[in-house]
């Protein structure tokens, strides 16, 4: 007993083909789309690989560029072999090939749907990544005189300025870190000698921020230095204070960005396999 | 002796209506390109009219979208005259309207020319709007707390960012400004007393500036307050720092930004006039060729196509004796109507 079966006269089947013709070349399109979307992915873990400590996975935007190439291939295919079954002679050529070509769809779908999967479980992934690539990039801040990170403040400025947010958990993680270069530090003065002396690794900490931590939508001008000290600033309270720097901390606000990313391509990726 | 004359058979024919139609259709995808390019300059203008004193020209804008959209209904109308163009009884319908239509293709084109014209002009009016309004900008950078301007730093810190500039011509307009707002200045404090008492204003100036003026790719952290003051910071000689602070000013950034996009979009529209000129020629050796058949019941006959039916001068001559006659021929009617009433 067949599954599905249904009655066709030529009408119906010159419909058929030319329906299932232009869906094959709607397919092809997605699959532009989908190889578009794999270089912009890989493109933007390129951009912020630095905060990321350099080894994040590019195992989805690779898939999802060699998807798009065998999408758009497997598609272009299909839309010709559907273009020559109205022609009887064409389609005897073809047809000995159609069993293998179905064969290689159910294979493309499984692929495709594997890819949904890790869309989604990727995530996790990069949000550890994120974290210890963030923290690493807060502790090698000041060292813009080494080379291989003298760009890590300039990248961590970008990042705060860009997703608008301060430090990896919140604003207070600067505060655990000297942040300012030994060579703009007058060792000489008590102050400094205090501060360095107040800890046990011999650290310059404060309870100060760099400036791209600074939000423009304060009706202030920004207080950067002495944030805890009420009495530094005239009518501030650090406890209420709530526009004066960003309160988000950059984990979570990169990872939001690149799980918005990743879930497009999961939604997008399920609207394939239902077209394929 | 008409001017550029070229034979035409049927197959001539169908080839030239076939690629004059072509090139229709690119004509519509470059009017909508020019509507919107005209679309994207009107929303750059909006999204900094606060910078611009909110009374920034948009002038140049609208006349694109207009172009553009003129552009669209009438390449659609040149394409459709091509189209029927090969088959006989159809262009019957068109052939009236047809020589008015080319006169009205002709103005359009010069109405282009003086489209792109006046992108690359308009870049002057548009820098004195600019100096105006930076310079207002900053005088309201404070006033967070009147209704109207309270976005104004905002706006002001977030160009600076995106621009990468500080100031209006220099980091220096920030020293002669008071940029910290009353409210946050405690007045029972003498340094502020003092500062105040300094200038006859009564104003809180001081040599420091916004951090929006910050440059990240300064190897130390950013040097914002007593910045003419060297022995306030470590290490630091403000005639030699280089990579503090943003070091070009914003109403140059600002000019060359707009400049850069009208100067690309003039450049396009001319690049659409010649489009246009070359479509309007297609269509008139189309109507010409189709006009002058040797055996006007026979569409396999040979015929002649030509650019203007006598030469440059000759047609100069005609089209200044017609309007001389138009303007006689309004006379005459005037004179014959008082002939009348004298008369009666």
């Amino acid at each position: 007993m067949p599954f599905l079966s249904q009655k066709f006269n030529l009408q119906k089947r010159v419909k058929l083909a030319q329906g299932l013709w232009m869906l094959y070349w709607l397919a092809v399109i997605v699959g532009i789309i989908l190889f578009s979307l794999g270089i912009f992915f890989k493109i933007e873990l390129r951009k912020r690989s630095e905060i990321m400590d350099n080894n994040e996975s590019h195992l989805v935007p690779n898939l999802l560029i060699l998807v798009g190439m065998l999408s758009c291939g497997l598609n272009a295919f299909g839309g010709k072999l559907c273009h020559d079954s109205l022609d009887p002679q064409k389609f005897s050529k073809m047809k000995p090939m159609l069993r293998p070509y179905m064969l290689l769809c159910c294979g493309f779908n499984a692929l495709l749907l594997l890819l949904v999967l890790l869309s989604f479980l990727m995530q996790f992934a990069v949000y550890l990544t994120l974290a210890e690539g963030l923290k690493n990039a807060i502790r090698f801040y000041k060292d813009t005189d080494t080379p291989g990170r003298c760009f890590m403040k300039r990248t961590l400025d970008m990042t705060q300025i860009e997703f608008r947010c301060c430090g990896n958990n919140n604003f207070r993680d600067w505060f655990e870190v000297q942040w300012i270069s030994n060579r703009y530090l007058d060792m000489s003065n008590d102050v400094v000698k205090d501060r360095v002396l107040s800890n046990v690794e011999g650290k310059y900490l404060m309870d100060s921020v760099p400036f791209s931590c600074c939000n423009p939508g304060s009706p202030r001008p920004c207080i950067q230095h002495h944030l805890t000290n009420n009495s530094a600033h005239y009518d501030y309270d650090h406890r209420t204070e709530e526009l004066n720097i960003w309160n988000r901390g950059c984990r979570q606000a990169v990872f939001s960005y690149y799980s918005g990313i990743m879930n497009s391509i999961g939604a997008l990726l399920i609207f394939t396999i239902i077209l394929e | 002796m008409a001017l550029l004359v070229v034979k035409f058979d049927l197959k001539k024919r169908v080839k030239l209506a076939q690629t004059v139609w072509f090139m229709y259709w690119f004509a519509v995808l470059a009017g909508i390109l020019v509507l919107s390019l005209g679309l994207f300059f009107k929303i750059e203008l909006r999204k900094r009219s606060e910078l611009m004193d909110n009374n920034e020209s948009h002038f140049l804008p609208n006349v694109l979208i207009t172009m553009g959209l003129l552009a669209c209904g009438i390449n659609a109308f040149g394409g459709k005259v091509c189209y029927d163009s090969l088959d006989p009884t159809k262009f019957a319908k068109w052939k009236p309207v047809l020589k008015t239509f080319l006169v009205f293709c002709m103005v359009f084109n010069a109405l282009l020319i003086l489209t792109a014209l006046l992108c690359f002009i308009m870049r002057i009016p548009l820098q004195f709007t600019l100096a105006e309004g930076l310079k207002n900008g900053m005088k309201y950078y404070k006033d967070t707390d009147t209704p109207g301007r309270c976005y104004m730093k905002r706006t002001l810190d977030l160009m600076q960012m995106e621009f990468r500039c500080c100031g209006n011509d220099n980091y220096r307009d920030w020293f002669e400004i008071q940029w910290v707002s009353n409210r946050y200045l405690d007045f029972s404090a003498k340094e502020v007393k003092d500062r105040i008492g300094s200038n006859v204003d009564g104003q809180y100036l001081m040599d420091g500036v916004p951090f929006s003026c910050c440059n990240p790719s300064s190897p130390r952290p950013c040097i914002q307050y007593q910045m003419t003051n060297n022995t306030a910071h470590y290490s630091y000689d403000h005639y030699t720092e280089e990579l503090n602070v943003w070091r070009r000013g914003c109403r140059d950034a600002l000019l060359s930004y707009y400049g850069g996009i009208m100067n690309t979009i003039g450049a396009l529209v001319l690049l659409v006039t010649m489009l246009e000129v070359a479509v309007t020629i297609g269509l008139q050796y189309v109507d010409t060729s189709l006009s002058t058949l040797a055996n006007p019941e026979d569409i396999e006959s040979e015929s002649e196509g030509f650019l203007l039916e006598k030469t440059v001068k000759e047609t100069f001559t005609d089209i200044m004796a017609n309007m001389k006659a138009m303007g006689k021929g309004a006379k005459v009617e005037e004179g014959g109507e008082e002939g009348v009433a004298t008369v009666s």
